[in-house]
């Protein structure tokens, strides 16, 4: 079973939540950048929550299904279509042999995840399917797919979750789940919570005011790696020469220039930086919505917040695995 | 030994051993990774060691489970996973044998100077009123520590080069620099292990390949090593060319 990319759009890659246990040989983490709905995409078409799944930048990607699939699409909404019609989100979803999918206009956040029954059928690097492009390794041959690319589907039993699902999907109708709250919520102007790093304090005062008071737009100079705010400049008090050491996702850095970088999935595994703030793990997934020229501002909460936010939300997610344990038992 | 923990977000804790590059240091961050990965804590996914500190990532979800089975819910699980850090790293600084110095590996690199595998030699020679000569005994005369690894998969950071050969950056960094590539950066001198944009002085090339991600352990180069300079004709260097490490 099969998926041909006729048009990758603007950048597709095989992504998975990141590739651990390596960052002390110097190999970053990589993994989807709206872990959630990738986590979320795969729950729903009854993988585990770690299969790989397909990321697609912003709109223009088609993608070809040359056998009966069940998929489920969530993170941005660039207006999928089967054919010629309207494909909802954030549920499982049939596709007959021949379909033709397209992502083709734009309508909000950044990033389109796409899981498939099974999950892609690649082989694991280094414990992980994301794609380091850098290192050219992972996902499909270690690059972003181009056109032409074909990705097969990993086969599964009958006893399996994904073929009950399927099954179910097709005898009944009207079969509802409820995922939808795992949209990353898109405000004009997006708010991130963030706990003061280490540095925090070496900002000045009037510094300290202008990053939680100011809005903040992501840089065009944004990637996968880190996004760039464009704002007021910051200064420290004192900017003494730091020793590098390990870095973490969301950790925000304020270089010379005093335009704060936020480290996001293919960050460096090391850095040398002033350490301003950590970004609240369940925000995270709001900057892979984001896209330069959108706007954002900073709200402070402490590790504490931080920690419950973390723990409610993975409550959600274990509820989700839960209700979509029933739906394959029925 | 000194050391303080602090939280860099709810997944991770940084152990740091002090302000500075050195080599004393340097053995107290191998012998303490060592020490923490035997220890195998509950929830902890990756330790990082850096120049003078160690990076602790953990999955505060498993952390939260144990917390919960045990009861104790007024612990949160960076302070659970903090007590336990504490714990190891006491016990290990009270341990006599611990410093006693870490014998690292020395691993030898085989470059080919010069040439088209190292097209800025002759410039960093010039820049030092040296010879070419002179560069590559200078280069190759002494063993580098590594530190730690970063900036690029089986990127080594290394310690120990000889100011006399030193060289600042190129002002336009080169688009690609080909994987091996061994350079030179201010007073620093590293090896590229994969193909990447970079602004180093070039001045040789090793046909070992340094990063192999289909190993369980993907770098040749760890820290805690330290590494030795051959330099090798042409010839030699595409005789080497296939050679394997495991």
């Amino acid at each position: 079973m099969a998926i041909e990319v006729i048009k990758p759009g603007m950048m597709a890659s095989i992504q998975d939540r990141g590739r651990y246990g390596y960052q002390k040989y110097g190999v970053n983490v990589n993994g989807a950048m709206d872990e959630g709905s990738a986590r979320v995409a795969n729950l729903l078409v009854g993988n585990d929550e770690g299969a790989a799944v397909l990321e697609l930048t912003l709109a223009g990607a088609t993608l070809l299904f040359t056998d009966d699939h069940m998929i489920a699409i969530c993170g941005g909404n660039m207006t999928p279509y089967m054919n010629n019609a309207a494909v909802p989100m954030w549920q499982p979803v049939l596709v007959s042999k021949g379909s033709t999918l397209t992502f083709a206009q734009y309508k909000s956040g950044c990033r389109v995840y796409v899981a498939i029954a099974g999950g892609f059928e690649l082989r694991k690097v280094l414990g992980s399917y994301s794609t380091n492009m850098r290192g050219q390794l992972g996902g499909y041959n270690g690059r972003v797919l181009r056109s032409g690319d074909v990705l097969q589907s990993k086969s599964f039993d009958v006893h399996s979750s994904c073929a009950k699902l399927w099954k179910r999907l097709k005898d009944e109708s009207g079969l509802s789940f409820n995922a939808q709250h795992f949209a990353v919520a898109l405000e004009e102007t997006a708010t991130i919570r963030y706990i003061p790093g280490p540095d925090y304090e070496l900002l000045t005062a009037d510094s300290k005011r202008k990053w939680n008071s100011s809005i903040w737009r992501v840089d065009v100079q944004s990637d996968r790696m880190g996004y760039r705010l464009q704002g007021e400049q910051l200064e420290l008090h004192d900017r003494a020469e730091l020793i590098s050491e390990g870095t973490v996702q969301g950790l925000i850095q304020l270089p010379a220039n005093g335009q704060p970088i936020v480290l996001l999935s293919d960050r460096q595994t090391t850095g040398g930086y002033p350490k301003i703030a950590i970004v609240a793990t369940v925000d995270i997934p709001v900057f892979g919505q984001l896209k330069p020229g959108d706007s954002l501002r900073f709200a402070a909460v402490t590790h504490q917040d931080a920690e419950r936010l973390l723990l409610e939300y993975e409550q959600d997610m274990a509820l989700l695995k839960t209700a979509m344990k029933l739906k394959c038992l029925a | 030994m000194n050391y303080s923990l602090q939280a860099l977000g709810e997944r991770a804790i940084l152990i740091a051993l002090g302000n500075e590059i050195n080599e004393q240091i340097h053995q107290q961050v191998v012998g303490l990774l060592a020490e923490l990965e035997r220890a195998k804590l509950l929830g902890v996914v990756e330790y990082v060691p850096a120049y003078c500190s160690i990076m602790v990532h953990y999955e505060p979800m498993v952390i939260w489970q144990s917390i919960r089975t045990s009861h104790d819910l007024q612990q949160s699980p960076s302070q659970r996973l903090k007590q336990q850090l504490a714990f190891v790293i006491e016990q290990h600084a009270a341990r006599p044998d611990n410093f006693s110095p870490h014998e690292g590996r020395v691993v030898e690199i085989p470059v080919c100077y010069g040439g088209t595998y190292g097209p800025d030699l002759a410039e960093v020679a010039r820049y030092n009123e040296l010879s070419v000569d002179e560069v590559i005994r200078i280069h190759s005369g002494r063993t580098y520590l590594v530190h730690m690894l970063g900036f690029a998969p089986g990127f080594p950071y290394l310690g120990g080069m000889d100011p006399a050969i030193a060289m600042p950056r190129k002002a336009i960094p080169r688009a690609a620099i080909e994987a091996g590539s061994v350079g030179i950066a201010g007073e620093q001198t590293g090896i590229y292990p994969i193909r990447t944009p970079g602004g180093w002085r070039i001045i040789g090339r090793t046909p070992l390949k340094l990063f192999h991600p289909e190993y369980e352990v993907p770098s040749l180069i760890q820290a805690g090593d330290r590494i030795k300079f051959i330099p090798i004709s042409h010839e030699q260097f595409s005789r080497i060319g296939d050679l394997h490490w495991t």
